[in-house]
């Protein structure tokens, strides 16, 4: 915007928007989701609420973040040093399969949509519900019978196959606990199917009256777009892993070279699920960052449509690549130039978002609220990792690197410096809806500086081991790779308690944090304008109607707080 | 306006949903992406068995020769019926004819459990003279390097088949049961209008599978 078209858009008339206050006319509390839907753990457990039901999935999905992340502290305590150090190599090759399979099932596919999802879309679309709320409850049961599966094998023999269960190792040379965890992850497939599918239902049927699709929030798109892969690919995923099972279980000989079979359909059908699983990843965490973006810049979003149409871009492209995994599989090498052409494909509209987003920064009046210090590590990191993939979707390279730290480095700058800082800024952005309370802002950076600087230690160093020639899965290696996997490793633990820190402070902010007010950020979309922190158990008294677009900055002052309530953080209010 | 606020929240209409429009609207779609799944789900199968196929076509014609093609056709021809008597349960309860519906969703539950027996009948036979999937296929009278490859896939596309007619009768019979005690009627059925849906393409997945795994000889 020029500066003319600014002070411009200053004169115009700005409504201030009303937030609903804590107290009805008659100054009796409202009723909030989290004391008056009933106390008991009963009522929590058969709760059709759809905010209950996020909370549910953030206590098992952060659990199993934690298990994961205990896998991971091992995993690089052994590669401290060359040799052994506390595992040899079965153990070794156990706790990276376990580590890779519980972050990639049990937290980071639900962490977004089925926590921060199934709280924000209703709420967001000014519905009361989701479409099927038993269905929704249903999921979440079903995730934990999945993860009892896999719980299952975790305790008995554990698995050594990698959480890509490649054949025929899979099928018939493993003698660990395959087929439980392999099932684990066909059970959750169906939790995350029933997520997809209630949301594509809400999205289209639930909107608040004057609810247009261009007036949804970015976050409705993204978990829209990733509702269409979840609902798309995961059946695919179930039928190679009811195929494995079988298989494994009563040698059908699919996947078995000596029966007639092959071993690399296993690889194509796979990937056919894990490439557009890895958006179904990144794309609800492009959400929030869109949220994030716009709402500490207090500037409409730059290129609303070109976000919102990207993500279906990246949600149909993302099944078109899946063969970028298996170049030195023996494909045709037409098949391989042809992945390779698409990979590049689909890189573009990632960084459509980007470069909007970045837009968007441009002559916004900032706040580094704890929230937008994610949002902002985000931009840093998933730019890295998705510069690194495009690396790897050339040809030269890959072959050089395929199976590398490399490769390991690129996708954890994209879920971990994507994803989960998307999550993680999520969390403490609609923390204070969830809970009505504040974390402490000290800790909560503090914790975000040790998690940014412990995860650009530890993963940067496996780009440089990589192209090295450092080798993925191993348990030891050669002495000149010591002075980096030791860097990493240490980096491993400055990350560890950032995570560690964050995990309290939140805890804490939800217990006994400063109570505030419906909308402490100024946000404008509907969960901050129409409903109380915490909201009531059905959202909206009325429903909302909806006149203005999700980020009208420019036309409205969002009314910070209620009056009568004590303010918010000390931020700068939005100054223009 | 006390009145036509309960006329307008009849018992079905669950809290969440605005009218009963919407309701209806939210369930089709949610079938229809549920179906959308199936057909993925089995279309893992459907691409294993067409690579296979190509691979391998002597393979899958000489097998192929050994399945009993008249027992294929009759269940065709049974699940197609099956169809049109769930169709006719639909159409009843449109007009308000609650005890033909309950007759023809009786029907449909019989028709589908006729398609089980022969079934049934095709799998014991084929248990007792060794035509099974993978290791442990005992036949000899196919004359082709690895025939167990056909009969992996004619197991695992039949099984997960009638595991799917399995489960479509455990719901037409609680279709049957609540219809027979009066919940359903014209103005409100839109369980037994989606549990249909399912059931059309249980039907269209062997309307497939039998010309694929019988016809092909
Ligand atoms: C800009 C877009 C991206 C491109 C071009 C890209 C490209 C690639 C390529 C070519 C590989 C295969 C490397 C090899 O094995 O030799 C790969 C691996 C991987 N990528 Fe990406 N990627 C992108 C974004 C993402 C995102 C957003 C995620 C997840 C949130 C992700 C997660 C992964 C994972 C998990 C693997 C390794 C899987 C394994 O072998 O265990 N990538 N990527
Ligand atoms: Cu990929």
């Amino acid at each position: 915007m020029s500066e003319q078209t600014r002070s411009a858009a200053a004169e115009l008339p700005r409504s201030a928007v009303a937030v609903p206050e804590r107290t009805d006319e008659n100054g009796l509390p409202r009723p909030n989701f989290l004391r008056d839907g009933g106390g008991t753990l009963w009522s929590w457990l058969t709760t059709l609420d759809h905010k209950r039901i996020g909370i549910l999935y953030m206590i098992m999905v952060m659990l199993f973040f934690f298990v994961g992340g205990l896998f991971a502290l091992l995993v690089r305590l052994e590669l401290f040093a060359p040799g052994e150090q506390f595992f040899g190599p079965d153990t070794y090759n156990r706790l990276f399969t376990l580590h890779g399979a519980v972050m990639i099932f049990l937290f980071i596919i639900p962490s977004i949509p089925a926590i921060l999802g199934n709280f924000v879309l209703p709420l967001q679309i000014g519905a009361k519900d989701v479409a099927f709320p038993r269905l929704n409850l249903a999921s979440w049961y079903i995730y934990m019978i999945g993860a009892i599966f896999a719980l299952y094998s975790l305790v008995t023999n554990a698995a050594d196959t990698g959480w890509t269960f490649y054949t025929p190792y899979s099928s018939s040379g493993s003698d660990t606990a395959v087929i439980s965890i392999t099932l684990g992850a066909f059970i959750l497939g169906f939790s995350s199917i029933f997520t997809g599918l209630n949301f594509i239902v809400t999205v289209h049927k639930m909107r608040a009256p004057g609810m247009t699709w261009f007036k949804l929030p970015l976050m409705v798109w993204a978990l829209y777009a990733t509702a269409i892969i979840q609902v798309l690919a995961t059946p695919v995923l179930g039928i190679t892993l009811l195929l494995l099972v079988l298989e494994r279980a009563f040698g059908v000989g699919i996947f078995d070279p000596a029966m007639g079979g092959d071993p690399v359909l296993f690889q194509h059908f796979f990937w056919f699920y894990s490439h557009p699983a890895v958006y179904i990843m990144i794309l609800p965490g492009m959400g929030i960052i869109s949220e994030l973006i716009t709402t500490f810049s207090h500037r409409n979003i730059f290129g609303y449509k070109f976000i919102a149409f990207s993500s279906l871009a990246i949600a149909l492209v993302s099944f078109l690549v899946w063969g970028h995994h298996m170049f030195t599989s023996g494909q045709s090498e037409f098949a391989v130039m042809l992945f390779s052409f698409l990979t590049f494909m689909v890189a573009i509209p990632s960084a459509i978002k980007v470069f909007n987003w970045t837009t968007t920064l441009y002559k916004g009046s900032i706040s580094f609220s704890v929230p937008m210090l994610y949002a902002l590590s985000f931009l840093f990191m998933f730019t890295i990792g998705g510069l690194t993939g495009l690396f790897l979707g050339a040809l030269s390279v890959d072959v050089h690197v395929h199976d590398t730290y490399f490769v390991v480095a690129h996708f954890h700058y994209v879920m971990v410096g994507g994803t989960v800082m998307a999550f993680i800024g999520g969390l403490h952005y609609w923390w204070p809806k969830m809970f009505g309370r504040m974390y402490n802002r000290t800790s909560a950076v503090a914790a975000w500086a040790l998690v940014f600087v412990g995860f650009n230690m530890t993963f940067f160093a496996q780009f440089i081991l990589g192209t090295q020639g450092m080798p993925r899965r191993y348990w030891t290696y050669p002495e000149q790779f010591q002075s980096l996997h030791g860097f990493s490793s240490s980096g491993s633990l400055v990350m560890g308690l950032g995570f560690l820190i964050m995990g309290v402070t939140l805890l804490a902010g939800a217990l006994r944090g400063r109570v505030v007010g419906s909308n402490p950020w100024g946000s404008l979309t509907l969960e901050w304008t129409h409903a109380t922190s915490p909201p009531e158990p059905h959202n909206y008294p009325n429903t909302p109607v909806v006149e203005n677009g999700p980020y009208d900055f420019d036309k409205l002052v969002p009314r910070v707080d209620a009056p009568g309530e004590p303010g918010p953080e000390p931020e700068p209010a939005p100054a223009k | 306006m006390a009145d036509a606020e309960a006329a307008e929240h009849p018992k079905y209409l669950q809290h969440h949903f605005s009218d009963a429009a919407q309701q209806r609207e939210s369930s089709k779609l949610g079938m229809w992406i549920f179906l959308v799944t199936e057909v993925l789900f089995f279309g893992g199968l459907f691409t294993g068995y067409a690579i296979y196929h190509s691979w391998y076509p002597e393979i899958f014609h000489a097998a192929s020769r050994v399945l009993d093609w008249r027992l294929g056709m009759v269940n065709t021809f049974i699940l197609i019926t099956s169809s049109l008597t769930f169709a006719l349960a639909i159409r009843m309860l449109q007009v308000d004819r609650v005890k033909a519906a309950v007759w023809n969703l009786a029907a449909t539950f019989a028709l589908a459990g006729g398609f089980m027996v022969i079934k049934y009948i095709e799998y014991s036979h084929k248990f007792h003279v060794g035509q099974l999937p993978g290791k442990f296929y005992s036949y000899g009278g196919i004359d082709v390097a690895n025939p167990h490859v056909f009969f992996s896939f004619y197991f695992m596309m039949t099984g997960l088949h009638g595991l799917h007619v399995l489960v479509g009768m455990g719901v037409i019979l609680w279709l049957l049961i609540r219809t027979a005690r009066g919940r359903f009627g014209a103005s409100y059925h839109n369980p037994v209008e989606v549990a249909g849906l399912y059931w059309h393409l249980v039907d269209l997945v062997w309307i497939f599978l039998f010309p694929l795994l019988y016809l092909i000889a």
